[in-house]
């Protein structure tokens, strides 16, 4: 009771907001929150994965010779990669709670790091030289590609109608573009955890925030492995 | 609900200094305020706003089609009109309407709570809501759309050529700010009630909202990509929808409907909250099968998304799919019955007052019933191929929306001013309203019925190669403009009650439930201490009732010119 009396005159003693109890009960609000958050992101992904799947069954011929242009070495190292932050993305968050604020931020820093190979790689290795052989979707959609690919892959494309080849790309962008975009924001958030914790603010001095940021990083994580076994492996 | 709270005496004075209106007057206290009966308030102004900018556009559709070749519109500039007209109701007006004013302003207070969990996030997504609002009147100003509401493909995407990108970007928006909200109201209903506050303790009310909330995460952001990979088509060309790129203008729809049909559950189930509140207070009774009224909000929630196909039979998709969606539907009508019958049930049993929020609780019973009863003519596959895109369909989900939604927001409105203003407002005048509402409602959509049945199609701005129709048109551009007075009148004697009405105290109508343990209007920590919960909800006593209304009566008759109950 007297905890109570005392956050309802402050608002936010001992970083307990006006609106909660107790420590407790803020703490769970929050790691509810995330996990409902993340349910509507699955659900934000899931109309892209089923039109994927939906042109895959119809088109599944063509679908599985357009894969043979994704870099099944290229993803693999993304994945391990991914893999790699999500660990160190773990390991940030228990040293966040043995209060060890060095180690955290070394485990967070690399994370940020590695998202960031992550995205080099995708953009500089993989979309880049697709950029190049117009093979973005549009009335620029070169097809089938000329050079640039070994021949037994072209020998392969030659009769995948442009329609089809297309429809493979706009998904293929549209998916790995959205899940880019939720890399660049699972690094921001990061970042900025770390900022704070570099100085000192007391909204993250419990390990609650981290806990919330390594939660959004499992997740983009996540998407990936399903990611990379549908567009990458499945089609060899 | 009896609380038992631990005394203040600051609680017991007649006139708390500080309440939530009057803690601060500058604008920023409002505009930048976390306080979530402050940011229901915010909700409830522009809602009303958005509401009568669509209602302005209804009304200039209603006009046009009094004479058979229409009265000043052009084809395009209907289109735009109408497609205004859905936007803005669906999406500025009824999907944010009754959780985002009255579900933010009463949530926290009817579990116990001090606010949302997280008071922050609801202010960002009133903020979204509006920026949302502002994009698509700027898309209006630039031109209008002319898609209609759905936004079908590939039109949307490949061929229209008015402001579609912008619209959907608000709408995305918009999208952003509602799952926000659910977010909010499923953490604070599962984290932020009162000791003693068990879940089937919890009024009705906050389970509708929480079976909304669950169809708002789920759903909302299955619209929102979809919507984005749309405009991703018209922008960048990435085909997703367009049989020109390769791609299925089908699956737009499928993806469009899972989400749209459970949003229609999105606007009905919280009125469905309302109306279970507002019955068992002016029955008197406990409300009959409380956990079946529960379980069918969740059960409607969880069918909703079974039965999106509905929307698709003359679509082109497998006989034997609709055959499935049929089926499904038919199935919705139970838990939607199980309520209206175990409303009906509580004021058969009860001792009824027929105050203004109680009139509009029967009405939105009565609209409600024909709304759903005629949906079942729209499940069945066999006579949906002959009724659909015509005005059948158009009056059957005004019924539903219209007449259910607005109804309950109007009664739930009617039923908590006095707890949001601490005001009391002309309850004859608010019966007037209740009524003319009801009749203006039946006039302009009853003769929808009958002439959609005779095959008056939808969306088009004339009809002179049947002019036979133009008596159902005047009869419901009539009946329109009648149901224009019913919607104004509140506006005004509701304000009006802001400086004339007397004082509400804290539970006019004699309520259960923990809202009305605090004083009107309430002080800013919703409650002086934490209350105790101890009974279960609607514990009302039958016989007090009978007792109370015979007073009630005695004075209404023998000494007070003004009626009981004011
Ligand atoms: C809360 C209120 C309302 C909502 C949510 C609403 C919603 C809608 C929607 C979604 C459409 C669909 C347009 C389409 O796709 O064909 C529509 C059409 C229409 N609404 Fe409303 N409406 C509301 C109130 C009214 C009122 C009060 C009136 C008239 C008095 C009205 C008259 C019409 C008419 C005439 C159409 C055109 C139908 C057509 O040509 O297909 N609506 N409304
Ligand atoms: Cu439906």
């Amino acid at each position: 009771m007297s905890t109570t009396m005392a956050n309802s005159d402050h608002g936010h003693a001992d970083g307990v907001f006006h609106q909660y109890e107790n420590i407790d009960q803020q703490n769970e609000s929050y790691i509810v929150g995330m996990w409902t958050f993340l349910v509507t992101e699955v659900m934000f992904f899931g109309p892209l994965f089923f039109t994927y799947i939906l042109y895959r069954w119809q088109y599944q011929e063509y679908f599985w010779r357009t894969h043979q242009l994704l870099d099944i070495k290229l993803g693999g190292i993304n994945t391990m990669i991914l893999l790699a932050s999500s660990f160190s993305m773990a390991m940030g968050v228990h040293y966040a709670q043995k209060k060890d604020t060095k180690r955290q931020l070394g485990m967070m820093g690399f994370t940020v790091l590695c998202g960031a190979a992550f995205l080099a790689i995708k953009l500089a290795l993989e979309w880049a030289p697709k950029f190049q052989h117009h093979m973005i979707p549009g009335p620029q959609f070169t097809w089938p590609p000329h050079d640039g690919y070994d021949q037994s892959i072209l020998a392969l494309l030659h009769d995948v109608p442009r329609g089809a080849a297309e429809m493979y790309f706009s998904i293929y962008f549209g998916i790995t573009g959205l899940h880019g975009i939720h890399v660049v924001v699972g690094m921001l958030c990061i970042a900025i955890i770390m900022f704070m914790k570099v100085r000192k603010f007391p909204q993250v001095e419990s390990y609650i925030p981290t806990e919330m940021v390594g939660l959004y990083w499992h997740f983009v994580d996540l998407v990936w492995i399903f990611l990379y076994p549908l567009f990458y492996l499945m089609p060899r | 609900m009896r609380a038992s709270t631990v005394k203040n005496p600051a609680a017991e004075a007649p006139k708390p200094e500080s309440n939530y209106l009057n803690n601060g007057h500058t604008i920023a206290s409002w505009l930048l305020t976390k306080d979530h009966k402050r940011i229901a308030i915010l909700y409830l102004i522009s809602v009303t706003i958005f509401f009568a900018v669509g209602s302005f556009l209804a009304g200039l559709i209603r006009a046009e089609l009094i004479l058979p070749r229409g009265v000043m519109l052009e084809n395009e500039t209907y289109n735009k009109i109408f497609t205004l007209h859905g936007v803005v109701m669906i999406f500025f007006f009824l999907i944010p309407s009754i959780p985002a004013t009255l579900g933010n302003f009463l949530i926290p207070m009817m579990i116990g709570a001090k606010d949302l969990a997280f008071p922050r996030l609801n202010l960002l997504s009133w903020y979204l809501y509006i920026i949302a609002g502002l994009i698509a009147i700027v898309a209006i100003a630039m031109g209008g759309v002319d898609t209609g509401w759905t936004f079908y493909a590939p039109y949307a995407s490949m061929y229209s050529n008015s402001q579609v990108s912008l619209t959907i970007g608000a709408a995305f928006l918009a999208g952003f700010s509602s799952i926000f909200t659910g977010i909010n109201f499923i953490v604070t209903i599962h984290k932020m009630r009162a000791p003693g506050m068990t879940w089937f303790r919890l009024p009705l009310y906050v389970w509708g909202h929480y079976s909304t909330s669950i169809i708002i995460i789920l759903g909302t952001p299955v619209v929102a990509i979809t919507l984005l990979m749309l405009l991703a088509e018209r922008t960048l060309h990435l085909g997703f929808f367009s049989p020109e790129l390769g791609g299925d203008p089908v699956l737009f729809q499928h993806l469009f409907w899972f989400y749209s049909h459970p949003a229609v559950y999105i606007m009905i189930l919280p009125g469905m909250g309302v109306i279970s509140e507002i019955i068992t207070c002016f029955s008197r009774r406990r409300i009959f099968g409380y956990e079946f009224v529960a379980f069918s909000s969740l059960a409607i929630a969880g069918l909703g998304f079974l039965v999106w196909g509905h929307h698709l039979y003359v679509s082109g998709q497998s006989m034997y799919q609709g055959m499935v969606f049929s089926i499904i539907t038919f199935l919705v009508a139970i838990p939607s019955a199980v309520k209206v019958f175990n409303w009906s049930t509580t004021i058969f049993k009860g001792s009824v007052r027929l105050q203004t929020p109680m009139a509009y609780a029967l009405g939105f019973m009565g609209l409600f019933l024909v709304g759903g009863l005629t949906g079942l003519y729209l499940s069945s596959m066999a006579t949906d191929i002959h009724l659909t895109d015509t005005y059948f369909v158009v009056a059957h989900f005004h019924f539903v929306m219209v007449g259910g939604a607005v109804m309950a927001m109007l009664g739930g409105v009617h039923f908590w001013w006095p707890k949001m203003t601490g005001k009391m407002y002309n309850e004859h005048l608010g019966k007037l309203s209740a009524a003319i509402t009801f009749v203006g409602f039946n006039l302009t959509f009853l003769p929808q019925f009958a002439m959609g049945y005779l095959g008056m199609p939808r969306r088009y701005h004339y009809y002179y190669l049947w002019p036979d129709f133009q008596i159902y048109h005047i009869l419901s551009t009539a009946g329109a403009f009648v149901l224009a007075i019913g919607y104004a009148m509140p506006a005004f004697y509701l304000l009006w009650s802001l400086k004339h009405g007397k004082d509400a105290g804290p539970n006019p109508w004699g309520a259960k439930g923990l809202e009305w343990t605090t004083p009107s209007p309430p002080p800013t920590e919703n409650f002086t201490t934490i209350p105790i919960v101890t009974e279960e909800a609607y514990n009302y006593d039958p016989e007090l009732a009978e007792r109370e209304e015979t007073l009630a009566d005695m004075l209404e008759h023998d000494y007070s010119p003004e009626g009981a109950g004011n």
